[in-house]
């Protein structure tokens, strides 16, 4: 009496638990790596060191400057 | 980028909103949603008018590791990880286009209008840069002009 029992409860919970072994299917993008970590190719510009926050923002802090602002070429 | 049915729309820390173009399936809501038309679709290609969306990236990539051929394909070149500004922004020889920092585009352009002898008179200019002239001396009455 008791093995059929015990059968029993092995099979359901082995159907109940066999749920947790889904693969999750939520939406949603895919991790995107930070801009300041850089790039692997030739066309990374020299005066900065990649994967350092500071040193990115002050690159294009600097770059702004230089590049947008005629003011601080030509005064 | 609620309006999105697949959630293909991220910003990045740098407060750069890109999306996942392997995820969008091109439904089109969110050129309705957006009210600056940034968004839109491909007028060209293998899918005509429809396929995935399409929009400015800020030059800073997709979600594919950064400077990778893929993301080449896909969303052009992620200059930003390379340390540069936005090509448009580079390149615009009237300087109409500034990218960077608000607070640094702003400097710009105070910077740019006051030298000009411009300022309060200016639309908005209160409201964005307080109503001392941005620090500047008042000018003298026989400069104005």
């Amino acid at each position: 009496m008791i093995k059929p029992t015990l059968a029993f409860l092995i099979t359901t919970s082995a159907l109940v638990l066999s749920a947790c072994g889904e693969k999750a299917q939520t939406l949603g993008t895919k991790n995107d790596s930070t801009a300041y970590s850089g790039v692997t190719n030739a066309f990374i510009e020299k005066g900065w060191q990649a994967g350092d926050k500071t040193s990115w923002e002050r690159q294009l802090n600097a770059r702004a400057q230089y590049g947008q602002n005629d003011y601080t070429r030509s005064p | 980028m609620a309006v999105c049915p697949v959630n293909c729309f991220y910003k990045t820390d740098e407060g750069v909103v890109l999306h996942d173009k392997d995820v969008c399936i091109g439904c089109g809501y969110c050129s309705y949603a957006c009210p600056f038309g940034a968004p839109q679709f491909p007028s060209q290609g293998t899918f005509g008018v429809r396929g995935k969306m399409d929009k400015c990236t800020f030059c800073a990539g997709g979600p594919e590791a950064n400077g990778s051929e893929a993301e080449f394909e896909k969303y052009g070149r992620n200059r930003l990880a390379e340390g540069k500004l936005p090509a448009c922004a580079e390149m615009c020889s009237t300087k109409a286009l500034l990218a960077g920092d608000g607070d640094v585009v702003a400097d710009i352009f105070r910077n740019r209008v006051v030298k000009r002898n411009k300022g309060a008179e200016v639309w908005g200019w209160g409201t964005a840069y307080g109503s001392a002239q941005a620090g500047q001396k008042p000018q003298a009455e026989g400069a104005k002009k």
